[in-house]
């Protein structure tokens, strides 16, 4: 089984969410080639995560019509029956051109190894998962962040150059709005969260959540309404009409866990809620809970954590 | 310079739904669900292109892959303001046949501008955009938080790592609407007396391949019980959350 892994780059370095990717098609038992494009430090961090070949595109491309067509033209090179990147903004935006040009079935955010041509995901807002089987033989998968390990154990890689016809650029990037001063991990990628909703009655009472995020190194989040008043900015808001994530640690205060929340934050690996009410539902989807106000149990806890060295 | 939109409509079933399957796991069980239209379709994607037709004139399409049980939904975003719809008379089962049969349209129709969610909250894709942009040979915007026509051209603020990214891309266009880049609009009596009488086009289907099907759909297992600490002692939320959860 050969698969082709289409990494992205910031600053040469392999994304943590394209490493995971190359990572997964490892566990699934392919030889994997990495495609990557712009500039590279050595192999990016490829190698060490299991692939044994890294195609190197020099040439900036930020138009994702232009990467589509350097990945496929890469799949063929490398002899490739599948292809993976990760399901984040850009494999999100690359995956399904590269799908249309190889004629491939595509299965996006997978939670489970590829066996065969099946594929186990999410669907339903993470309220179930479905069995994709892919019907052509050749195949594209992207990876759910944070839902696979990155292997670290792997020798460098050789890096070749690679170069395609990528056509002319119909898009391009004008301009950059930082979420965050503060260089905080932004939300899809964040390994811990927390998170707190319309029982922090108002902005001003933020500087709790913000303390025990920094506290754990974790990114703040939070519920719907929060960011439909303007407490907090838009890019917080999780749940099924805002980002989904899937970090290890979801700590939810003043929130009552509505099911259009919980679908964004459900495929978290430990959820702990605060609340003052004891028949909140989202008791009902955590793993550990706090019956209580979030005024004095958010600064204890963080109290707890700078304790903990 | 007027535009054609077209905006890709999706039913999907209200967000407050029990899933659940029939048929040895294989179908969805649809007894007793309430159908919507999918958000991301209905508050971003087709509100902002009403705004744009406001705007700039033009026509505002849906189109919508799927059987006669998506008519009301159709119905809806009429009443919300489109002048007229097609529904490609198919079962939609994968992305690739979705976006087939929506650009075989899409070519017919010529349109500038064709706007979709950013994903469907039942199938949570995010690859039917991609696809059709590819298969019209047009720019994509992905993850679209705003946009606006100006030059010839579409410009839009997109999702990106630590941020928005502002990009500029050429006509024709396939942008994936995500939250910020419209308000929801609620229909009035007139909206839905004059979406009684709109153009509802249904045609048959070309020839569009599928990539996948599911074999079997799967519930989530049972969440063990909540464990609950007192808020007195944080610090043994703490100690769990270090030696029996392992996340710190
Ligand atoms: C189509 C649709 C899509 C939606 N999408 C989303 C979405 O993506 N994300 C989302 O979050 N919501 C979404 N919603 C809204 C959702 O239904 C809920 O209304 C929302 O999540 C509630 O936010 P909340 O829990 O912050 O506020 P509330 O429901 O008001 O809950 C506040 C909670 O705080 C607790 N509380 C009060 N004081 C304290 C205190 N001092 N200490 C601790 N706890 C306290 C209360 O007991 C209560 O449980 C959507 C709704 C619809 C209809
Ligand atoms: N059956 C369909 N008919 C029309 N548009 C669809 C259909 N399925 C998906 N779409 C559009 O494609 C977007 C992404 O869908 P998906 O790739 O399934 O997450 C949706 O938000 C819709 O705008």
């Amino acid at each position: 089984m050969n698969c082709l892994a289409f990494v992205p780059s910031k600053n040469g370095q392999a994304t943590k969410a394209g490493l995971e990717a190359v990572s997964y098609a490892k566990q699934c038992g392919a030889a994997v080639t990495a495609v990557m494009v712009g500039a590279l430090n050595g192999d990016g961090g490829a190698g060490a995560a299991g692939a044994t070949k890294v195609l190197h595109v020099s040439e900036e491309l930020h138009d994702e019509g232009q990467i589509a067509k350097v990945v496929s033209a890469a799949a063929e090179a490398a002899g490739a029956d599948w292809v993976v990147a990760p399901h984040d903004h850009v494999g999100r935006a690359v995956a399904p051109r590269v799908a249309v040009r190889l004629g491939a079935g595509m299965v996006p955010g997978v939670t489970g190894l590829l066996e065969g041509s099946t594929v186990k995901r999410n669907v339903f807002s993470g309220k179930a998962m479905a069995h994709v089987d892919v019907k052509t033989a050749k195949k594209v998968i992207t990876t759910t962040p944070n839902a696979f390990g990155v292997a670290g154990d792997g020798a460098a890689a050789a890096v070749e150059s690679f170069a395609a016809d990528a056509g002319e650029a119909r898009l391009s990037v004008t301009g950059f709005e930082p979420s965050s001063a503060d260089g905080s991990v932004p939300l899809p990628e964040a390994v811990r969260v927390v998170s707190a909703g319309r029982g922090l009655k108002g902005p001003e009472n933020w500087g709790i959540v913000e303390e025990l995020a920094q506290a754990l190194g974790a990114t703040t989040a939070c519920s719907r309404p929060v960011s439909d008043m303007g407490w907090r900015p838009h890019h917080e808001h999780v749940g099924q009409t805002g980002i989904t994530i899937r970090p290890d640690l979801y700590i939810a205060a003043g929130i009552s866990g509505a099911i259009q929340h919980l679908a964004g934050v459900n495929q978290s690996k430990v959820i702990v809620a605060i609340n003052t009410d004891p028949e909140a539902p989202f008791f009902k989807a955590a793993d550990y809970g706090i019956v209580g106000d979030a005024f004095e149990v958010l600064p204890k806890l963080t109290a707890a954590i700078k304790s903990m060295g | 310079m007027t535009m054609k939109f077209l905006v890709c409509i999706s039913k999907a079933p209200d967000t407050t739904s029990r899933i659940a399957f029939t048929e040895g796991d294989t179908q969805f069980d649809a007894n007793g669900v309430q159908f919507i239209v999918n958000p991301y379709d209905e508050w971003y994607a087709l509100v902002r292109a009403l705004e744009l037709k406001e705007q700039h004139g033009g026509t505002v399409t849906t189109i919508t892959v799927g059987q006669a049980d998506c008519d009301p939904v159709i119905r809806k975003a009429l009443a919300i303001g489109a002048d007229d719809a097609i529904r490609v008379d198919a079962n939609p089962t994968d992305a690739m046949q979705v976006a087939g049969l929506i650009a075989e349209q899409a070519k017919a129709g010529g349109y500038d501008v064709v706007l979709c969610g950013k994903e469907t909250i039942d199938h949570n894709g995010s690859v039917v955009g991609g696809m059709l942009a590819e298969m019209l040979d047009a720019s994509f915007i992905s993850l679209a938080t705003s946009l606006d026509l100006e030059g010839g051209k579409a410009q839009a603020k997109r999702e990106a790592s630590g941020g928005l990214e502002r990009v500029e891309a050429t006509l024709p266009v396939v942008v994936s609407s995500a939250k910020g880049m419209a308000e929801q609009r609620i229909p009035n009596m007139r909206g839905i007396m004059a979406a009684r009488t709109k153009p509802l086009n249904v045609v048959t289907p070309g020839g569009a391949t599928e990539g996948t099907g599911v074999s079997k759909f799967e519930l989530p297992p049972a969440k063990g019980d909540c464990k609950l600490i007192s808020a007195d002692t944080p610090e043994e939320l703490v100690r769990l959350l270090r030696e029996e959860a392992k996340v710190l």
